[in-house]
């Protein structure tokens, strides 16, 4: 695979908390500030394009930046502020969109070659939830092709680099969105997860990243990976700001015939609520197959959370472990349909041939990379006649199965917790060779995709090696208030132990953690 | 369609030691506003690629949202074919076609909507129904090039106005034993679509297709023979050439080789013959599977009433209406028409004539042809200007010729006073004293003619009725003349 983009030092030095970008200000706090007329959009997205031209060509978080459409969206902001009307809750926040999000006129690539030259005639309803909140797309973030892999690497025009270590991934497949806010060059980003991709890459750039429950949010727009999986998640540095992200986005739209008929869940006005008298679920299969630096700060999480008045309790959910060969049959059937269409009759790439047979196959060699290729392959053979059953079929019941163990441990606990990741953020090439190394990056996360519950990864400590570790928390279908209160209790324990931990620091910690990593 | 066919043909063509087994799969397109995903307009013969959006295109990130009146139309013709209406789901049925926007079609497969069922032919007899399910259709492909043949295109161009059209797919048993019980089985179906509102039912537009599944088995055997599926039957005329022929191929294979090869055939009506176009082992492997962009489609009790409410009068039920109404025993001639008024959807409107005080007669033989050939027109016209023109037409006031042209006056403006348009058209027809007068001048200036006429030369009415009209520049009514002409005869 090619690899584009700069090589350069992406600003970060090895220490957690450096990408944390002292100084960046949140999304709520630039909204109130655009609102009241004490800051202009302007400005902000100015600052924002300033820091993306800086820091991005170490970075390669975007594909695309669209300054002048920002601009002139900031413009009729505050003209909009100017005369007086009001301008949304997301009023001249800079947001990145991961690039298989459709916006209308602007590149939609999915970092694949196979979509090189086409603009959407539409755009996607997170966008324009998020336009019509008054929120400023500044461009599109890099991706694995087709969202699918786990750091990036797989994308046609090179790989992303972690905001604290260019010789590291920042995870994936929402890579771009989760480098992007993680090196502070926007306050939020929307990624799509489908097995992972919004909370690995937010939890290995020690940012915040949710899955909502499937139906929570639109999916028209979002180019299909695997339908009945994928759902679009923020991207935020804080829990807060997540929370007012996913406000704007969530809610029913008749677009989508998957969207549930529900408004969109109030999710900020818990944050303070505390934890408790909640029952926490630390889940054995979500942290027993972690490096021992992750599982130690998910123990560390799990005490907090009982200092702080939860009921805490270890959980076995032994059908946990279906998750990842469940996915890797029904994620790849549903990319084999879903990027069928890609055939060089309509729109993108077209390499001609001698018939439309031809065509299409010259076509579609020359325009998906290998990690496409793979997938397709795997999902044509599990749905091809005579291995349906013992394939795809198999797989579907193993994934009711795990949605009746998640009920049954939801019957004794309000939310699990456990790793997000199973390391933290690994070196570029590390596991291109190895696709079964590079799927286990999914592990802690694919289960949730599977039972269509909401999940969220909350910064918490670091490794052994300074890189961000993300504890993750999980709940049941459409409790993401309750979540999300559970995400502010173990933000705010993070924080205080951060804080603690610069007026006592610890002893230096042995090696960098490569051993320790599996 | 000839009312001869009306009986069951018991006779294979190949010769009485072999049986003729047909099962056919009918789509019909959906008279819908909108396609069956999206909002686009459903319409026939629209400039290409004007009726499109990132749905019925497939676009990355479009998703289809399912139109509840297809469905209710899909739950009327279930009802029509006393099918059970059950709860559904859509699949996606995968394979690479360019005017097949998405590359794969969203169909039902194993829990399809309509499920059993059936249909009694005019001939009274009975053809069982599987399934009928909604899917939708694909665009259309022109390949371009100097022969028009797929081959030899040098490009192709696709129009995907069709694209997303709702279809329903109607599966039979093979209950069906001949190319004439196959013609009347699709034309009775037809006549179910267009009855309950649920399709135009015109097989020269595609909005109705066959395609075939023909097997033949010794007379007497109870084990099906090897089947093969025919494709591009345009017309019931194919239908019925292209399973004559067919079963030809067929007894000769098996009296000659023993075997037939399973595999999808062409039908190619200018050579008169079917060709092969793909075998079995050619098959496609569609790779079915949930479609999950879409929910369970689970239509509750108040929705299947309401869709089952709605198919009112089926064919046969109108055809006894209809021929109530013309009182007696039909004639053949009458039963012909009969059919035709209802297999084109005109009974309504006939019905509604003769409640008007139109002659249920006449009206029947207006409408099977006069707006049976202006079918589009004849469905807007307003039944009370049709009452009063065929009463006009039968009271005299307009020859037969003159009606005609006053009928196609109305159906050019929807309707309108039948009368008024008569007079505009200088179509009065002869008072009763003015055309005696004319009579008896034509009578006065040809004595010797008329003294023939009296002996008996009863031709000599056809000149008589020749010089009245002349004189009346073609406004007297022919048998208001004869009837003069008999008064005067002593």
């Amino acid at each position: 695979m090619t690899r584009g983009g700069p090589t350069g030092a992406a600003g970060a030095t090895g220490a957690a908390g450096a990408a944390r970008a002292e100084g960046v200000q949140s999304a709520l706090s630039i909204a109130g500030t655009v609102r009241r007329g004490e800051r202009t959009a302007v400005s902000v997205v100015e600052a924002a394009l300033a820091a993306i031209a800086a820091r991005d060509p170490g970075l390669h978080a975007f594909l695309h930046v669209a300054a002048d459409e920002a601009r002139a969206a900031a413009e009729a902001l505050d003209e909009a502020v100017r005369a007086g009307n009001a301008p949304g809750p997301l009023a001249g926040v800079p947001v990145a969109l991961k690039d298989n999000l459709c916006t209308r006129g602007m590149p939609t690539t999915c970092a694949s070659r196979i979509l090189e030259g086409w603009r959407p005639p539409y755009d996607a309803t997170v966008v324009t939830r998020l336009r019509d909140a008054g929120a400023i797309v500044v461009g599109k973030t890099n991706l694995d092709e087709f969202a699918m892999g786990s750091s990036t690497e797989n994308s046609c025009v090179g790989p992303t680099r972690h905001p604290m270590d260019p010789s590291r991934v920042p995870g994936g497949s929402s890579g771009g969105s989760a480098a992007a806010v993680g090196a502070g060059l926007v306050p939020l980003g929307l990624g799509s997860d489908t097995g992972g991709s919004v909370r690995q890459p937010a939890a290995l750039c020690g940012v915040v990243g949710m899955k909502p429950t499937y139906g929570v949010v639109s999916r028209y727009g979002l180019v299909a990976f695997a339908s009945s999986l994928d759902q679009i998640g923020p991207i935020a540095r804080s829990v807060a700001d997540a929370a007012l992200l996913l406000e704007v986005i969530a809610g029913n739209d008749p677009l989508d015939s998957t969207s549930l008929d529900r408004p969109a869940p109030q999710v900020s006005r818990s944050l303070d609520a505390g934890v408790d008298g909640l029952r926490v679920g630390v889940c054995d299969e979500l942290v027993d197959d972690t490096a021992p630096d992750v599982s130690r700060c998910v123990r560390e999480a799990a005490e907090d959370l009982a200092k702080a008045g939860a009921f805490v309790e270890e959980v076995s959910v032994p059908e946990i472990r279906f998750g990842l060969s469940a996915y890797y049959l029904i994620a790849p059937a549903e990319a084999s349909s879903n990027l069928a269409r890609y055939d060089g009759v309509r729109y993108g790439l077209r390499v001609d041939a001698a018939d439309v047979a031809a065509m299409n196959t010259a076509t579609r060699t020359a325009g998906f990379g290998p990690e496409v290729k793979r997938r397709i392959m795997l999902g044509t053979y599990a749905l091809s006649a005579g291995y349906y059953d013992a394939y795809y079929g198999k797989a579907q019941r193993a994934r009711t199965l795990l949605i009746q163990a998640f009920d049954r441990a939801y019957r004794r606990f309000d939310v699990l917790l456990g790793a997000t990741a199973p390391t933290t953020a690994f070196k570029i090439g590390e596991r291109v060779a190895d696709p079964l190394a590079m799927y286990m990056s999914d592990v802690c996360t694919i289960p949730s995709n599977l039972s269509g519950h909401p999940a969220m990864t909350v910064p918490f400590g670091s490794g052994d090696d300074g890189l961000p570790v993300g504890v993750q928390v999980l709940a049941p279908a459409l409790e993401e208030e309750r979540m999300f209160q559970v995400a502010a209790a173990l933000e705010r324990a993070a924080a205080a132990r951060a804080g603690a931990a610069l007026e006592h620091p610890p002893a230096a910690r042995a090696g960098t953690g490569e051993d320790a990593r599996r | 369609m000839s009312a001869t066919d009306t009986h069951r043909a018991e006779t294979p063509v190949a010769g009485g030691d072999w049986e003729t087994v047909v099962g056919l799969e009918v789509h019909s397109e959906l008279k819908t506003q909108t396609k069956l995903f999206c909002c686009c307009k459903n319409a026939f013969g629209d400039e290409p690629n004007t009726n499109v959006c990132p749905v019925c295109l497939g676009l990355p990130g479009s998703l289809p949202v399912l139109n509840s009146f297809a469905v209710e139309l899909a739950m009327r013709i279930g009802t029509a074919l006393h099918c059970e209406v059950r709860p559904s789901i859509f699949h996606r049925k995968n394979y690479f076609y360019p005017d097949m926007p998405k590359d794969y079609q969203i169909s039902q497969y194993d829990e399809p909507i309509n499920v059993g069922g059936w249909l009694e032919l005019p001939d009274a007899s009975t053809v069982r129904i599987v399934r009928a399910h909604l899917e939708e259709d694909t665009g259309k492909t022109t390949h371009q090039g100097d022969t028009g043949r797929i081959h030899a295109a040098d490009y192709a161009l696709v129009d995907y106005n069709r694209a997303g059209v709702p279809l329903v797919e109607i599966v039979s048993e093979p209950d069906i034993r001949s190319a004439a019980q196959a013609r009347l089985y699709v034309t009775e179906l037809r006549a179910v679509l267009v009855a309950t509102g649920v399709s135009d039912g015109r097989m020269e537009e595609g909005s109705l297709r066959v395609d075939a599944n023909v097997s033949v088995r010794r007379a007497g055997a109870t084990a099906y023979g090897t089947r093969c599926e025919i494709k591009n039957l345009n017309s019931l005329r194919s239908l019925g050439r292209a399973i004559d022929y067919e079963v030809a191929r067929q007894v000769a294979l098996v009296e000659a080789t023993g075997v037939v090869l399973q595999e999808t055939r062409h039908w190619d009506e200018s050579a008169g013959r079917t060709v092969p176009l793909r075998s079995k082992e050619e098959a496609f492997d569609y790779r079915y599977f949930p479609e999950p962009d879409l929910v369970p489609l689970e239509p509750d009790a108040e929705w299947q009433a309401r869709a089952a409410g709605a198919v009112g009068l089926l064919p046969s039920d109108r055809r006894e209406r209809l021929t109530a109404l013309l009182g007696g025993a039909p004639t053949p001639q009458q039963s012909e028409q009969v059919h035709v008024v209802v297999g084109q959807g005109l009974d309504d409107l006939v019905a509604a004539a003769v409640t008007q005080g139109a002659p249920a007669d006449l009206a029947v033989v207006r409408a099977a042809n006069e707006l049976a050939a202006d079918l589009d027109a004849a469905l807007a016209l307003d039944p009370g200007a049709f009452a009063h023109l065929v009463e006009m037409e039968a009271q005299g006031a307009l020859t037969a010729t003159q009606s005609k042209a006053v009928l196609a006056e109305l159906l050019a403006a929807g309707g309108g006073d039948p009368a008024a348009v008569a007079v505009e058209k200088g179509f009065e027809a002869l008072s009763e004293a003015s055309l005696a007068t004319v009579v008896r001048e034509v009578v006065d200036a040809n004595p010797e003619e008329w003294s023939r006429f009296v002996a008996g030369e009863d031709k000599l009415a056809g000149f008589f009725t020749g010089q009245v009209m002349r004189a009346t520049g073609g406004k007297a009514d022919g048998k208001a003349i004869a009837a003069e002409l008999r008064r005067l005869r002593p």
